[in-house]
């Protein structure tokens, strides 16, 4: 098995995964955090309480987050395909992973912003900051230890679930994990794909909690 | 004088989900410009509500909060931002920020003030010398003992050049030590920068400490209110007693007896008052506490006395004592 284009192809897969990976997390970020945010905010003992708002949202992420990854990206293939211009592929698998993603992450910051201290957040009331200043200076820069080693925790979710898009093409470790291990009996290819997400996971995994600890001015 | 703060007939309740809890029940006070106002009560009084109405962190239900003229109630979020950069405020744990050091601590209220970062630096170089606090410039609040943050905290309210600095418990998390060299430095700020201090604490050492004003708040009224010389010597509400005794309980044994309580004031200090009296009424009397507070940098000497049982006896005892120009008042309705 160990010839040229064998290892190529798995080097490939290797990229691609991280392609997916990385790419999603960012993508779900960008509506995760704000999401996140919103929802700490309009809580009813929020700097913005707003019930509504609060309810709505908490429900949109508890459905989304309830529906199997795997039903998700079947489900979404004609948005994907709107969006990508075809269902299978690396980046097209980049749309059911930024939509399954988004509402984890977004529960992810919420429980790091709500780590915050409220009396530090009162602090910074007594002082005229205003909600935006509270969110950025106060939220975030305060959770940022929390936040960070929320998002080691998504990215690794989130390879997994890259891992899951092999089932319909979706191209990386996973896709390469299924048509020979899993359609072609090849148990020596599936086993070196698996180790290598197990790897990949692992290096994430220590990267994130590094710059964490690094990062945390609470440790002495 | 100049009028800083006043509030009037304040009412705050909060609803819960069965009733509603009335926090303050009509409040009126008048807080003067250069004052170090105490409020003091116990834990559970509505202090702590009151203070925050004051720079409306909480919002009143009822009645008005004026600083210098302006009511409250009828500005708007930005200007009550503004306001709020004047009314500063520290608190019983500091509330620092844990990832920020010490200068960038101070430089905050700079930066929400929109400040430019090289002037707000500078400011607060100055501001970490006025607390004794240079050489922690770079540290962490971790690595800060109790009484170094609760300075880090007052630099950092003082950054905006506030015209108020409303204290919340602020010593209540400190050593007596600490405690001691906290208040010091507040009376310094309010002597050099001539701002207005409220301070809120349940400990009556604090107020005789450095307040001048005093304000008793009992479950959500205000019990008596007046300079802490005047409130010291002649507390008038049943809560300002309670706070003066807080050890009451050590004299449930003496139910049914007379005591009075006796103040000192400074020139009283020469003659032997207590052994003169046993002398000429002939009849020994039970020292039931004796202290001596410092208040407003005059001694002040309490005693309370139990009476021998004979009324006649007891009576000339009094007379005696208002004879030598003390404060005699008599505690009937305190014992037990």
């Amino acid at each position: 098995m160990w010839d040229s284009t064998t290892i190529m192809m798995l080097i490939e897969g290797v990229g691609a995964t991280l392609y997916m990976t990385v790419t999603s997390t960012l993508m779900a970020y960008i509506f995760g955090l704000p999401l996140g945010i919103i929802l700490v905010l309009t809580r009813k003992d929020g700097l913005r309480p707003n019930a509504v708002v609060n309810k709505v949202l908490d429900f949109i992420v508890n459905i989304l987050r309830s529906v199997p990854f795997l039903i998700l990206l079947i489900t979404v293939i004609p948005l994907t395909i709107a969006i990508v211009g075809r269902s299978y592929g690396s980046t097209a698998t980049i749309v059911p992973l930024t939509i399954a993603a988004a509402p984890f992450i977004a529960r992810m910051v919420e429980s790091s912003l709500l780590e915050v201290d409220p009396g530090v957040i009162e602090a910074a009331q007594s002082m005229g900051a205003s909600t935006w200043t509270i969110v950025w200076k106060v939220l975030i820069a305060e959770a940022k230890n929390s936040l960070i080693v929320g998002s080691t925790i998504a990215i690794g979710t989130i390879l997994g679930y890259s891992a899951m898009a092999g089932v319909v093409g979706g191209g990386g470790l996973g896709d390469i994990a299924i048509r020979y291990g899993y359609y072609r009996y090849q148990t020596d290819i599936m086993l070196v794909t698996v180790i290598l997400l197990v790897v990949l996971v692992q290096i994430l995994q220590m990267i994130g909690m590094r710059i964490s600890k690094k990062t945390d001015k609470r440790i002495v | 004088m100049e009028k800083m703060i006043e509030i009037k007939d304040l009412e705050k309740s909060f609803a819960g989900k069965e009733n509603t809890v009335e926090a303050l029940k009509g409040i009126n006070l008048t807080i003067m410009k250069g004052d170090i106002f105490g409020i003091i009560g116990m834990s559970g009084a509505g202090k702590s509500t009151l203070v925050r109405c004051l720079n409306f962190l909480e919002r009143p239900t009822k009645g008005t909060v004026v600083i210098e003229g302006r009511d409250l109630s009828t500005l708007n979020d930005a200007e009550l931002r503004g306001l709020r950069q004047e009314v500063a405020m520290i608190f019983q744990h500091f509330n620092l920020l844990m990832q920020r050091n010490v200068i960038d601590n101070i430089c905050f209220p700079l930066e929400i003030a929109g400040m430019k970062k090289k002037d707000a630096r500078e400011k607060a170089k100055q501001l970490l010398q006025t607390v004794g606090l240079e050489e922690k410039a770079k540290a962490y609040p971790t690595q800060l003992s109790g009484g170094q943050k609760q300075r880090v905290a007052i630099a950092r309210a003082l950054a905006t050049q506030p015209k108020i600095l409303l204290c919340d418990e602020a010593t209540s998390a400190l050593d007596p030590q600490t405690t001691k060299s906290i208040l010091k430095l507040l009376q310094e700020i309010n002597r050099e920068y001539g701002i207005t201090i409220v301070i809120i604490t349940h400990e009556m050492k604090v107020v005789e400490e450095i307040c001048s004003h005093v304000a008793i708040i009992d479950d959500g009224n205000l019990a008596e209110a007046g300079t802490v010389e005047d409130v010291f010597t002649r507390p008038q509400s049943q809560a300002a007693k309670k706070l003066f005794y807080q050890s009451e309980h050590k004299f449930s044994i003496m139910e049914g007896k007379r005591c009075i309580r006796i103040v000192f004031q400074e020139n009283s200090s020469f003659e032997p008052v207590i052994a003169n009296m046993v002398l000429e009424c002939k009849a020994p009397v039970n020292i039931l506490l004796a202290d001596t507070s410092d208040i407003g940098g005059i001694a002040h000497g309490q005693m309370i006395l139990q009476l021998p049982e004979d009324e006649l006896i007891a009576n000339r005892m009094i007379a005696f004592l208002q004879g030598r120009k003390l404060i005699v008042e008599e505690l009937k309705d305190y014992v037990g």
